[in-house]
């Protein structure tokens, strides 16, 4: 007998004969913001940068037109010379660029190269007003998810109607068949002191008010 | 998931740093799971300390500690005292200490005591913080509950449709029905890739990962560590845990607060997740109550720093070789009851032990000696539903409780851990009733009942035992019961009795009574 059908026995012993219909489940809990912080979609937005804000996170609203120049503003206030991008970023995003390289991910650059770059430029898929949190899902301008984790220093340019009120809103956008980075600002620093180990330890973002 | 960070457990010494059994026998650590055999049948049963379930601890009557202090903890565990030598199993490994053992040690160390409190009372304040914000919390809560049951009372469906999906995109499940066939898995899975990042988590805890690499020559980093940033990014291989695992789409799901996990599942070629698998969830939309729940019971966080959630092998990106192991390890045991079964719905985010005025005083140590389970509140449930309770460490957790009822207040999942814990003591009961010897406390209950069934019987026994108590008492109290009952009021003080019985009394007033008429 191999493992499995051991489990599989012992579970169905615990059990007993399988249940007609699976237990209710009451979905009473709020799935769209509510009260005077989601009374018009501009307070949804608002509700974002507050508490990515207050998630230690430096972020900037932009019209349409002034993307270029903000990611570019950003770089130069990093002082970056390298970055690495999506390969499908919009190309429009790094117009404004000015002695700063980018390297696109394509053909696949190696962890070294990401590692030895000054930061990176991403969108998102989603992002969670209530939560300050945005979602990566590999969709376009993400990229595959060592981009935004390997570079010390990560921009990710938010667009207004990418934010959603609630986490359940958020779920229901996403297809699970996707990879998904949800962060809620940078990592947090480990118990035994240091600097956290892992992801970049700058995060800034850019919302796009369309 | 490191989610738990700053809370109470991490001022806990390591257990390795002293002595494990003091009062001389035998150490903990080491035991394997199976070590079977009992120790000496311990007297334990019965003493429930104050407040019934769902009752608040008041101020303390014991010596000279206002509220709940150290003095009423060693009250509520010293019932628990059975034979102060502890043997060794029928197989000649030794026991593990029982919870009041441990925790009479634990209790002595005043500085790791100060911290503790000083960390939990921290964590309730982020608990509270958390959990009160969103105006949905009780729904969230009730629709968590059932999501875990929904997930749990059809569990074997859920895990053969969780194998099916992770094997449609690209990966495999592997099935582990103990800790050492986990552990054996996943060295065998990891044994050519040269070093391997280890995100530490429960399940790698529990099942003793860390050992197993050890002693197969495999050389392990932590990857949550302050090396572990450059050499992940040098590993092919990674070990990780897993938060919940997402049977109608075959997806993993992983919170943490530092990214140890994110690093390794993105980065290595080969990924083996260890899983326990009761943390199947029927439905993706399940996780929109779940990413709630647990990142602000745990925390105190609105969400969880990182949260990674991956099915199978994704094509371009990270890992082309994905493997997860559902680890069994006592869960269909406990699955078997149709009572503990509840106690699976445990999502692992520590909040019953944030609030617990027990696990405050003594932390995680006493709970699970070896460090492998869980400890607080839900592991006095959970260890010895998932390991029975014909061992004198597991049998004495039940016990490790005031049954004050904030763990059930708090946890995300409404387990009803006080609940819980009185059906286990009953079995504990239970499993004692057929001893040929019967345990002190059960021959002193046989007694009393033989002694209280018979009217003449229970009056000479009054009379008699208040003349003797009489005599102890000092000062209207008796501090210390004489010879093996001395254990009992080492904690306590008695009220001495009254000259007089309700019986006497009684019979002496109505007596006057019909003189009078």
């Amino acid at each position: 007998m191999t493992a499995r059908d051991e489990v599989s026995r012992l579970v169905r012993e615990a059990l007993g004969p399988p249940r007609r219909t699976p237990v209710p489940v009451p979905r009473g809990y709020l799935t769209r913001l509510t009260g005077p912080e989601a009374a018009t979609r501009a307070d949804v937005v608002a509700l974002f940068t507050e508490r990515v804000a207050a998630l230690g996170v430096a972020v900037r609203h932009v019209g349409g037109d002034e993307l270029a120049t903000a990611v570019a503003a950003v770089l130069w206030g990093w002082e970056a010379k390298r970055i690495v991008v999506p390969s499908d970023l919009p190309f429009g995003w790094l117009a404004e660029l000015d002695g700063v390289r980018a390297l696109a991910d394509s053909p696949v650059l190696d962890v070294s190269t990401l590692a030895g770059a000054d930061g990176t430029v991403t969108g998102c898929a989603v992002a969670v007003a209530q939560t300050g949190t945005v979602v990566l899902d590999g969709g376009r301008a993400q990229g595959r998810r060592a981009l935004a984790l390997v570079p010390d220093r990560h921009l990710c340019v938010v667009h207004a109607d990418q934010i959603v009120g609630v986490v359940p809103e958020a779920v229901r956008r996403l297809d699970p068949a996707l990879p998904q980075t949800w962060i809620s600002g940078p990592p947090s620093a480990p118990s035994s002191g240091g600097p956290p180990p892992h992801g970049p330890r700058t995060l800034e973002m850019l919302v796009v008010d369309d | 998931m490191s989610l738990r960070e700053g809370e109470a457990g991490a001022h806990v010494p390591d257990p390795s740093e002293r002595d494990p059994d003091a009062s001389g026998g035998s150490g903990g650590s080491g035991a394997p799971a199976d070590s079977g055999g009992s120790a000496v049948p311990g007297g334990s049963g019965g003493s429930g300390g104050p407040g019934g379930p769902g009752g608040v601890v008041g101020p303390g009557s014991s010596a000279g500690s206002g509220g709940f202090g150290v003095g009423t903890l060693l009250r509520l565990v010293s019932g628990q005292q059975g034979s102060a030598a502890r043997g060794r199993g029928p197989d000649g490994k030794p026991a593990l200490p029982r919870f009041a053992e441990a925790a009479r040690e634990a209790l002595a160390d005043a500085g790791a005591r100060h911290d503790l409190a000083e960390s939990a009372g921290l964590a309730r304040d982020r608990l509270a913080a958390a959990t009160g914000e969103p105006s949905d919390w009780e729904e969230l809560r009730a629709a968590g509950a059932a999501i875990r049951d929904r997930a749990l009372l059809d569990l074997g469906a859920h895990l053969e449709a969780f194998e099916r999906a992770v094997t449609d995109a690209g990966g495999t499940v592997h099935w582990a029905r103990t800790a050492s066939d986990a552990r054996r898995i996943v060295a065998s899975l990891v044994r050519e890739g040269g070093e391997v990042a280890v995100a530490d988590g429960p399940v790698l805890r529990e099942v003793r990962l860390a050992d197993a690499l050890a002693e197969q020559g495999i050389s392990a980093c932590d990857a949550g560590g302050p090396e572990g940033r450059d050499r992940v990014r040098a590993a092919r291989v990674a070990v990780t845990g897993a938060d919940f695992l997402v049977a109608d789409s075959g997806t993993v799901v992983l919170l943490e607060a530092d990214g140890a996990a994110r690093a390794c599942l993105t980065l290595a070629e080969k990924l083996v997740c260890v899983a326990g698998m009761d943390r199947a969830v029927p439905d993706w939309t399940d996780l929109e109550v779940l990413l709630q729940l647990l990142p602000r019971a745990a925390g105190g966080q609105r969400l969880s720093p990182q949260v990674s959630a991956w099915t199978g092998v994704v094509p371009g990106d990270g890992p082309s070789e994905v493997h997860v192991v559902l680890v069994d390890n006592g869960r269909t045991r406990i699955l078997g009851d149709d009572v503990g079964r509840e106690a699976l719905r445990c999502i692992g985010c520590g909040a019953c032990s944030a609030v617990c005025p027990v696990y405050e005083r003594v932390g995680d140590h006493p709970y699970d000696p070896r460090g492998t389970g869980p400890s607080g509140p839900i592991g006095a449930v959970w260890t010895p539903l998932a390991r029975g309770v014909d061992r004198a460490q597991t049998a004495s957790l039940p016990f490790a409780s005031t049954l004050c009822g904030a763990c059930a207040e708090v946890c995300p999942v409404k387990i009803d851990i006080p609940g819980l814990l009185v059906h286990l003591r009953g079995e504990v009961v239970d499993a004692r009733r057929n001893r040929p010897v019967p345990t002190p406390e059960l021959a002193v209950m046989r007694g009393l009942a033989w002694t209280m069934a018979d009217a003449r019987r229970f009056e000479a026994a009054v009379g008699r035992g208040s003349r003797w108590a009489r005599l102890v008492a000092r000062g209207g109290r008796i501090r210390r019961l004489p010879g093996l009952l001395g254990r009992w009021t080492e904690a306590r003080d008695l009220a001495a009795p009254p000259a007089e019985s309700f019986r006497v009394w009684w019979r002496r007033r109505e007596a006057a009574r019909r003189r009078l008429r």
